[in-house]
């Protein structure tokens, strides 16, 4: 058993933090301020082939593997959690539920574009009254002639309104089983922004990540092609739980990615922080909590890490991706409040970079499944 | 067209500069980067290649650890690298250095070399015009600007106070400069490509043509360093307040104290 990266993953790791860093780091702030989605950003990782790196060089992706993409949103998550989820959005939840359902024709017309990054994309699945409860969902689509109808509306949608094309669930059909009970099947489609009765509604105003673009989506009488119903109609469920497992790796990255750039953050400032004349780091209490929270980050990185290597090769990587995702959220949030602790009142001040980074933590542990979702999908295969 | 670009990995020096006991470089303790001046040369053969079609082959002399800097050159684009390493070549300065370059240069097919005008830990600037003048070849120095023209270059030569526009015809030698463009980053594809569909080349002392042992490594060598040391950090120095005369005879009076006069 081998945990280092190969040379090829480090170089990755060199490239992203680079980016990082120069591209990234500095509008962080301005970002969070000012609740503007970073288009710029995204067009220089376009450039960069950042927006599909997991994706074959066929449908005009980088050809490299989901460890890659990983270490992507790691480390622009490190420096900018709105950066780290707009990529994670886009790569897992909406060009792989087409790499992986869609039809040749789909992949060619929505994947080639999407993964060359000219194209950003969405999932919609979350309605006002469908959260957790992901089977109370509402919008619905019948299908006239040669299109499928849509209406409803979905909230809470990343990269809302600046996104291209968008995986819309909606119930397609309702059947009673056995004892007469109502089921509703659900099927998946690839939603085009443009098309006709397919609007946005208001954009909310976050906590964290306040630069990622999350709106509202609302359909009237939308009508789409037959063509785009995406994988078998009915199977929309399965099909939005399975993409939801790849997200979580992505969402696990970012939630990783926020707690190493606050652990960064605290040693270089307990280092010259002073107090009682001599620097914070050299108190014991200082010392103890950046060896815990290291500990934590390297436990959460393993676990990523994991999960990502167990997507490449595995078809089934549920428990691994609610594992890596609950343990990096859940060590995103407390590495944060610790290292806001650690900073006293400068902590509490927008001004530095750890603040953002304690609201941006929050979200990790509910989009894409709350933490009490994983631990119900863990404790569900520890009790099959 | 073919383009051969000589790169060097160097020690960043932006984080300092570390020293071992004997007054060389401890490159161990520092990290390696591609040279910002060759890196920017890479740049403007990779776009050449782009407008051209032209081939780019990366060539550098080193350790085994260089592999990595032409790794990262094959992840931006480049089509072919060779590494030159041999023990026999160790402890080379820049006349040894350009010796062996050329020496593997005359090995390839060259329309046009393109290197850096100097690397960031020797700052000599004077590997690139000497492969020129091995090879027998016109050279260029100081591009901020390269243009291809049918069988010739037109580069934007920098002067301090002024620029030159020279043209002259392939083949030849341009050294660039760091200003002469933002070097492209690598994709994460271009790194996986680097690895597993590229190769690095490896040449040792038996590869290089027309070249005479004597002219090569320490022993052939010229250069003898006495001491190198980094930047000593200046006092802060003693600030006054005077008119010009007062000034005059204060500055006279400190020159004469120091014995400088």
């Amino acid at each position: 058993m081998d945990f280092a990266l190969s040379k090829k993953h480090e170089m990755a790791r060199t490239l992203f933090k680079e980016f990082a860093e120069t591209e990234v780091k500095p509008l962080a702030q301005e970002v969070d301020e000012t609740e503007e989605f970073p288009a710029g950003t995204v067009e220089k990782m376009a450039k960069a082939g950042f927006m599909g790196i997991p994706v074959p060089k066929e449908y005009g992706g980088q050809g490299c593997d989901p460890l890659t993409y990983t270490m992507c949103v790691e480390e622009l998550s490190k420096v900018c959690g709105t950066t780290g989820v707009i990529v994670s959005a886009h790569t897992s939840l909406c060009i792989d539920p087409i790499m992986t359902y869609g039809t040749e024709e789909q992949k060619k017309k929505y994947v080639v574009p999407l993964a060359k990054g000219e194209k950003l994309g969405a999932f919609a699945l979350t309605e006002p009254g469908a959260g957790t409860d992901a089977q109370g969902a509402q919008t619905k689509a019948v299908l006239d002639g040669d299109e499928w109808v849509l209406n409803g509306s979905k909230c809470f949608i990343t990269n809302g309104k600046v996104g291209d094309v968008y995986i819309v669930i909606a119930i397609t059909s309702v059947t009673e089983d056995k004892r007469g009970r109502k089921k509703k099947n659900f099927s998946a489609f690839i939603v085009e922004k443009g098309t006709p009765g397919f609007s946005f509604g208001t954009k909310e105003k976050k906590m964290g990540i306040r630069g990622s673009a999350t709106y509202e989506l609302i359909f009237e009488d939308c009508r789409i092609p037959k063509e785009n119903l995406l994988g078998p109609e009915g199977k929309g469920f399965p099909i939005a739980m399975h993409t939801l497992d790849g997200g979580r790796i992505g969402i696990a990255a970012q939630a990783l990615g926020i707690a190493e750039g606050a652990l960064d953050r605290a040693i270089e400032y307990t280092k010259e922080r002073k107090q009682f004349g001599r620097s914070i780091a050299q108190q014991q209490n200082t010392q103890f909590k950046l060896a815990d929270m290291a500990a934590k980050i390297e436990a959460a990185q393993l676990l990523v890490y994991k999960a990502a290597m167990a997507k490449a090769t595995k078809k089934v990587y549920s428990v691994e991706a609610a594992k890596a995702k609950l343990f990096a959220a859940e060590t995103a949030m407390a590495v944060t409040t610790e290292v806001v602790q650690l900073f006293g009142g400068y902590g509490y001040i927008r001004e530095y970079d750890v603040e953002r980074m304690m609201r941006d933590a929050k979200i990790t542990e509910i989009y894409e499944g709350t933490s009490e979702v994983q631990r119900m999908v863990i404790s569900g295969a520890l009790l099959k | 067209m073919k383009i051969v670009v000589c790169i060097k990995q160097v020690p960043d020096t932006k984080g300092g500069v570390k020293f071992n006991p004997d007054g060389t470089l401890d490159r161990a303790a520092m990290l390696a980067i591609m040279n910002p001046d060759d890196k920017a040369g890479l740049e403007a053969a990779l776009r050449i290649k782009e407008q051209t079609g032209a081939e780019v082959t990366v060539v550098t002399m080193g350790l085994p650890k260089a592999e990595e800097a032409l790794r990262e050159a094959l992840a931006m684009g480049a089509d072919k690298a060779v590494l030159v390493t041999d023990r026999v070549l160790g402890g080379a300065d820049t006349w040894a250095t350009s010796i062996t370059v050329a020496g593997a240069i005359r090995n390839m097919e060259y329309d046009l070399i393109i290197s850096g005008r100097q690397a960031i830990d020797g700052d000599t600037a004077q590997v690139g015009p000497q492969i020129a003048e091995h090879l027998g070849i016109p050279v260029i120095s100081y591009a901020e600007d390269i243009k291809v023209e049918g069988d010739s270059v037109i580069v934007k030569r920098q002067y301090e106070d002024r620029y030159h526009e020279v043209k002259a015809k392939m083949p030849c030698l341009i050294t660039a400069l760091s200003e002469l463009n933002v070097p492209r980053y690598m994709t994460p594809g271009g790194i996986f490509d680097a690895y597993d569909e590229k190769e690095v080349i490896v040449w040792g002392r038996k590869d290089l043509k027309d070249v005479d042992d004597s002219d090569l490594g320490l022993a052939g060598s010229p250069t003898k360093i006495a001491k190198a040391s980094d930047k000593v950090r200046k006092g802060a120095g003693e600030k006054v307040t005077l008119d010009a005369s007062e000034s005059v005879t204060y500055i006279m009076d400190k020159l004469k104290e120091k014995h400088v006069i």
